[in-house]
């Protein structure tokens, strides 16, 4: 269980995160929903320690998240990357292990069995020596879901991963995402799409600057909600096509 | 040709041509390292500034007769320190912050060298003199060349993680910042190196040249450094004859032969050459 209390973050005196009280839980995937300019990513780059927190504190099973820092995966937007960098899929993944190895270790036999088999869990086996721009967009995101399996971490958080990517690489990484929900590791997702929030997501955090709601899908997301965080318009379209799906 | 067999005739009769050569060897192989990573970092201007802003610790060096490399290295460290710092402390961008760190450093460089004109010579330190090249220098140069293929093998997995993909780096909690330094450090005491070969204005030019070569040519990060190591070699090697038959300054001819090999690179490498893609093209719209 990985808990907010408190949180606040400003860049440049602007409060981006004001007051974030949520909870996310172990076995359970958590979408993390809100309009452009939210916080989303902020919150989730506090929790991996990556911004400066103006107050507040986050702990995973009551103990400091800077004590597991290592328990956190992180599989970041894809646009942040540089694809023309002289590095193959494999080793992309292979760096997974660098957390646990520390410094002057070498990556040795056994982390390579586990990068290989990490890639022919995503279906990518075949293509693990080519050098990561000649991969489409969500073979790219399968390599880094790949790299986040071998980190095996016990948190795991995904930045907006189902952007621009095939419906083959959606399947896929949607699986490793159930596979680590039966594990027991706590997910958290960032994510842009309302329209699948529901099939996706077993809980749902909506935010916007503050936190709107948070809990089980089937209960926080309804049409107040989604007004409140985004707009009236969109709560409409979106409701009212959930309601013609239903008595279809 | 003959003044090939001639320079091959010197290089056995003259010991100033060996150590010459000795040192644009080292020189080629390291900077061809080091600037593998400025190139993959997209530091290139990272690294013209910080071999500007060692003059003021060769000059202060000199004055104090201690080793140039002590004084370079702090005042290397302390640029990039202070570019760093100007950066992420204003709204400043970092290429301005590296433009007015690294020209303030060059002009106090300037001013004290000037000062201290009786026993350097400003020319040399500007371009190179290579076949000046004495036995401590040898002896220095090959210790940096030690240091940074040491440095570069032991945090390789390091290097190759913070270039490609910090974020990840920082969060599972390694300390990006100290490879950075250590990476200037090195970038420091390489420029220091490469000042008796090609000078300091000169010096970016065999770190990024020969790493920008070797890039256009393969997709895997231990042969680039090695095929930079080799293009920085071959530049040094060459330039060197051409310094000696032709009586050019040793900086402007070496870095001239790396930018030819660049450009032959440009033209006809095979996956990123310009002339190879036109004519594919050419031939698909057939």
């Amino acid at each position: 269980m990985l808990v907010v209390k408190d949180l606040t973050v400003s860049y440049q005196e602007v409060p981006v995160l004001a007051n974030i009280n949520v909870t996310f839980h172990s076995g359970k995937i958590t979408g993390i929903i809100g309009p452009n300019g939210a916080g989303k990513s902020t919150l989730v780059k506090s929790i991996l320690g990556l911004v400066k927190k103006q107050n507040g504190t986050i702990s995973y099973n009551d103990q400091s998240i800077k004590t597991i820092q290592k328990q956190i995966a992180y599989v970041e937007q894809r646009k942040n990357l540089d694809l023309t960098f002289p590095i193959s899929v494999f080793d992309v993944v292979l760096s997974g292990t660098y957390a646990k190895l520390g410094l002057f270790k070498n990556p040795g036999k056994l982390e390579k069995k586990q990068a290989t088999n990490a890639l022919e869990q995503v279906g990518l086996l075949e293509l693990k020596n080519r050098q990561i721009g000649e991969l489409s967009g969500g073979q790219l995101q399968r390599v880094f879901v790949a790299r986040a399996i071998v980190q095996d971490a016990q948190v795991v958080i995904l930045d907006e991963p189902f952007v621009g990517i095939d419906l083959q690489s959606e399947r896929a990484i949607m699986d490793i995402l159930h596979d680590w929900q039966q594990k027991g590791k706590t997910i958290i997702v960032v994510h842009h799409d309302l329209n699948k929030a529901p099939q996706y997501f077993d809980d749902l955090v909506i935010l916007n600057h503050g936190i709107v709601d948070f809990g089980p899908t089937s209960a926080v997301y309804k049409p107040e909600n989604i007004q409140q965080a985004f707009s009236a318009d969109l709560s409409h379209v979106l409701f009212k096509n959930r309601q013609e799906d239903q008595t279809k | 040709m003959s003044s090939i067999t001639d320079f091959l005739q010197a290089l056995s009769q003259y010991d100033f041509l060996q150590s010459a050569l000795l040192t644009a060897i080292m020189v080629g192989v390291m900077s061809g390292i080091i600037g593998s990573f400025i190139i993959l970092r997209g530091m290139s201007l990272m690294g013209d500034a910080i071999s500007h802003a060692v003059l003021p610790g060769v000059a202060i060096a000199y004055m104090l007769g201690v080793n140039v490399l002590l004084g370079a290295s702090i005042f290397g460290i302390i640029a990039a320190i202070l570019i760093g710092f100007v950066a992420s402390s204003t709204k400043i961008k970092m290429d301005t912050s590296i433009g007015i760190i690294f020209s303030a450093f060059y002009a106090l460089g300037f001013i004290l060298i000037s000062m201290a004109e009786s026993s350097t010579n400003l020319h040399h330190i500007l371009f190179g003199n290579i076949l000046a090249v004495s036995d401590s220098d040898i002896m220095t140069t090959a210790i940096v060349l030690g240091l940074v293929i040491l440095f570069v093998s032991i945090f390789y997995k390091e290097l190759v993680i913070t270039s490609f993909d910090e974020v990840y780096a920082k969060t599972y909690g390694l300390k990006v910042q100290v490879i950075h330094y250590g990476l200037m450090l090195m970038l420091t005491l390489v420029t220091v190196s490469a000042l008796q070969t090609v000078g300091i204005i000169l010096v970016v030019a065999m770190l990024i040249t020969p790493a920008a070569t070797a890039f256009l040519w393969t997709e895997r990060l231990l042969n680039l450094l090695i095929l930079s190591a080799v293009m920085g070699t071959v530049s040094a090697m060459i330039g060197l004859y051409l310094s000696y038959t032709l009586n050019w300054a040793s900086g402007p001819a070496i870095v001239l032969v790396a930018a030819i090999i660049f450009f032959l690179s440009f033209l006809f490498s095979p996956k990123q050459g310009v002339l190879l893609k036109t004519l594919k093209q050419r031939g698909g719209m057939k």
